[in-house]
């Protein structure tokens, strides 16, 4: 056993039973994710063994058992752009009847038959979008135990300030699913401006623009002595970079059923994409450029200058203005009280937004932040705050109004937009039939009168009402929005004392039973991934044995007789054998076997190595040797 | 208005030992003096709760330094540690300071609140403007000259108008308050209501207005 025992201990340290996982702060983004952690005030963004941060918000889903996530996932995209989803967040806390409104020409293929709930068909499986972000929380978490060399259990996790309670509630499942406790939601435009407030001691009225891949929101906030207050909010969950994208490969498209090319499959529709978001990017350094479309097996080339790319997203950039007009208006604030706006998102890169809020704000936008890293370390020091303690205090309000379907389909708004979280409000509503004593509750999200407008949130029925005259009954209502904008809400009848009250959870389409199915699979992820670990351990340590012998049998294979020698090298057959496959316990057998018929060469080597020594060998030579037999 | 307080239904008044420890409790505390862990929030009007003298006139600066000093104790991310009960009752807490900050902020709410607190009679929704003549005509007037016009400058104005005279119902509502006549600081605040409402209605068709030039 003296080969094996030089060797190092396993090389993933376990934590620890009663250690406490560490807390990060995540930015999970429509096209790019990063993780993050802070210590003592100092967040920083944790990278890959080659300085990247960014993880690519893409899985892939191939033959292999576990999803492959990331830069890795994005590259699958060229060869079998089947089996990849990108942009899933665009989808969370959607149901199928939302698609058709929101989709587009987006690239996901619909799972058929699923009930209401939305599922993606990729890869032969049919995912839910929760489960895709949970594989990509699942890939941030791995990033960070790897890099801190610690569990991570607790996540603060970024939404859009613009995200709906559905989107939300979807957003805490995902992490759930990931394994991850969730500390807290904090919106992208908050989280920004508590890193970039932080860092620059700003103080005074600051907006934050923040245009990412799939969201935008704009948000003014007072920041003064560690406390972040939001005055307004207002957003466009459906606006961001992956709309110019769409817009340029519809260009290129429409170019090609010109000329009588064929059109693009779904999977094809992805690479499409991906191209016209790489010409979206060179557009924001160059003036012009092409770019080749190989669809169908017919390839086609494509101009694009700056001019006739910014003159197509400009309707977009514009949607975006009116937004943040409607928020300073909101908020009674002129532009000119605004000290800085702060840009946030990828798609702030293009030129031509960065001077629309020029013009819009009067003033050159802030610069001198990374738009890509500034939420993920606003995260990580709200996830510091809320483990450790902190000074800073995050004041938040609802980005949408809240309220009830009322007779006619009118909304009833119970809690209305830019009221501070968390919040209580209670509305009395009656009967309008003699005799009544049951009443549907419709709970909506939005700005619209009419509740077909507004995003449906939930309906529920409260029953066991008194039978009185129509409008006798008085049952109240009462709205709760926490400190991570999730909506919960209770009903009781008040007349006569009896409280029937009813509490409701706003869902997205996903049953009780799907949530407690996901849940039961993420343990069997956690297995898997178990699994896998101790297959790879196994694995390292039967090659480390192989490259240790093998040099070893070249030089000094003169100890061993040849019977001895027949013995060793079918002992190394079977480790060689056994490797690449998947039984960890025949890898390990093979191995515990390879140990044993090597020990009377490695005890004889070792005595060779003293005797030589002892004649005069020069000790460099005999350090290498035992150094080459341990493999260390 | 319609807020209800968030209260636990078995919380009493005469409630006066700490939860925990069951040392006793000042009627106010909002934390435990023996144990110092955080106590109900109690049944006080706004002002009380944010610590602020009852009245219309106040202080903005005051009142979001008092917010803000509450909140640094009571806001749930300051119990992210803490047990289950401790952190539900810090979400009460500052959903209780919220809803204060949030109607005295606004002039507009804290006159409609205030009402209500000194006149338990005081309708709330009923609408003054139907009442008082002089009021229903101002206000006529005003909606039809917003809708005749289809000019930018012309809601400009007329916006410009109404918040001079929201300025100067102000300074009367205040007077009232100060002077306790309670009727006349309902028909300004009922004045006010619809100029703020006039405001915000101005405000959208002067959007639409240079929305439908823009494009």
């Amino acid at each position: 056993m003296i080969i094996l025992q030089l060797h190092e201990p396993g090389e993933t340290p376990m934590p620890h039973e009663d250690e406490r996982g560490l807390a990060v702060g995540i930015d999970l983004g429509t096209t790019n994710s990063l993780v993050a952690i802070s210590r003592d005030e100092k967040p920083e963004v944790l990278r890959d063994e080659k300085g990247v941060g960014i993880v690519p918000s893409v899985v892939a889903y191939g033959d292999e058992p576990l999803p492959v996530v990331g830069l890795a996932a994005r590259r699958m995209l060229l060869d079998r752009p089947e089996i990849v989803v990108s942009s899933i967040k665009r989808l969370m806390g959607r149901g199928v009847g939302d698609l058709k409104s929101v989709a587009g020409t987006l690239p996901f293929e619909v799972a058929a038959d699923t009930g209401g709930v939305l599922r993606l068909a990729v890869g032969g499986r049919r995912l839910t979008p929760v489960e895709i972000s949970a594989d990509i929380l699942r890939a941030l978490k791995r990033r960070a135990e790897e890099s801190l060399g610690r569990a991570v259990d607790r996540a603060v996790i970024t939404v859009p300030a613009y995200f709906d309670d559905a989107a939300r509630s979807a957003t805490r499942d995902a992490a759930r699913v990931a394994g991850l406790e969730v500390l807290r939601l904090v919106n992208e435009p908050t989280a920004a401006a508590l890193a970039y407030g932080l860092d620059k001691s700003a103080e005074g009225l600051y907006a934050v623009y923040d245009l990412g891949g799939g969201t935008f929101d704009f948000s003014l906030l007072r920041m003064e002595k560690g406390v972040f207050q939001v005055l307004a909010t207002g957003g466009d969950a459906q606006l961001g970079g992956d709309d110019f994208d769409e817009l340029v490969a519809e260009r290129f498209l429409s170019e090609r059923r010109a000329a009588g090319l064929p059109a693009p499959t779904v999977a094809e529709t992805k690479q499409v994409l991906a191209t016209a978001r790489l010409a979206k990017e060179c557009l924001t350094a160059q003036a012009g450029g092409e770019w080749q479309l190989d669809v169908g097996g017919v390839a086609s080339r494509h101009r694009l200058d700056v001019a006739a790319f910014e003159a197509q997203i400009a309707p977009l950039v514009e949607r975006s203005m009116r937004i943040v007009s409607a928020v300073l208006d909101d908020a009674g604030v002129s532009v000119g009280e605004v000290a800085g706006t702060v840009l946030v998102g990828g798609s702030t890169r293009v030129p031509l937004v960065r001077r629309a809020v020029e013009k819009l704000m009067g003033k050159p936008p802030l610069g001198d932040i990374d738009p890509d890293e500034v939420v993920a370390l606003g995260a990580a020091l709200q996830a510091e705050a809320l483990t450790r303690g902190s000074d800073t205090l995050l004041l938040d309000v609802t980005p949408l109004s809240l309220g009830i379907e009322t007779m006619g389909g009118i909304v009833e708004k119970v809690i209305p937009r830019n009221t501070p979280i968390p919040v209580a409000q209670a509305q009395d509503f009656t009967t309008y039939q003699d005799g009544q004593t049951a009443m549907m509750i419709h709970v909506v999200q939005g700005e619209r009168e009419l509740a077909p407008q507004c995003r449906s949130l939930g309906r529920f029925e409260l029953h066991g009402i008194p039978p009185m005259v129509a409008g006798a009954a008085r049952i109240r209502v009462t709205f709760t929005v926490d400190a991570d904008g999730l909506l919960s809400v209770t009903a009781t009848e008040l007349t006569t004392g009896i409280e029937s009250r009813v509490e409701v959870k706003p869902s997205y389409g996903l049953a009780p039973e799907d949530m407690i199915r996901m849940l039961s699979e993420s343990q069997e992820h956690a297995r898997a991934d178990m699994t896998m670990r101790v297959l790879i351990e196994a694995q390292v340590d039967a090659r480390r044995l192989l490259n240790a012998l093998r040099p070893a049998l070249a030089a000094d294979g003169d100890l061993l007789s040849p019977a001895e020698r027949a013995a060793l090298d079918a002992a190394i057959g079977t480790v060689e054998k056994a490797l690449p496959g998947t039984d960890r316990d025949a890898i390990l057998k093979a191995v515990e076997a390879l140990n044993e018929a090597s020990k009377p060469f490695a005890e004889r080597r070792m005595d060779r190595g003293i005797r030589d020594a002892l004649a005069g060998t020069n000790v460099e030579t005999l350090a290498g040797r035992i150094g080459a037999a341990g493999g260390s | 208005m319609n807020v209800a307080a968030p209260k636990a239904s078995n919380e009493t008044a005469s409630d006066a030992t700490c939860w925990r420890c069951r040392a006793g409790v000042g009627a106010e505390a909002a934390a435990c003096p023996a144990c110092g862990v955080v106590q109900p929030p109690r049944a006080l009007d706004h002002f009380a709760r944010l610590g602020l003298p009852r009245g219309f006139a106040l202080d903005k600066a005051t009142l979001e330094r008092r917010y803000f000093d509450l909140q640094r104790r009571f806001h749930p991310d300051r119990f992210a540690g803490r047990p289950a009960e401790e952190r539900a009752l810090a979400l009460r807490h500052a959903t209780a300071l919220n809803e204060a900050y949030d109607h005295l902020k606004s002039p507009l709410r804290r006159a409609v609140y205030l009402l209500g607190l000194l006149d338990p009679a005081y309708k709330r929704d009923e609408s003054e403007t139907e009442k008082d003549p002089a009021l229903l005509l101002d206000a006529l007037e005003r909606r039809e000259a917003l809708e005749e016009t289809t000019d930018a400058g012309t809601v400009d104005r007329l916006v410009a108008a109404a918040r001079r005279d929201i300025d100067a119902a102000l300074g009367r509502i205040d007077r009232a308050f100060a002077e306790m006549r309670l009727r006349d600081a309902d028909r300004e605040t009922a004045r006010f209501k619809y100029l703020a409402k006039f405001v915000e209605d101005a405000r959208d068709r002067r959007r639409r207005l240079s929305q439908g030039s823009s494009t």
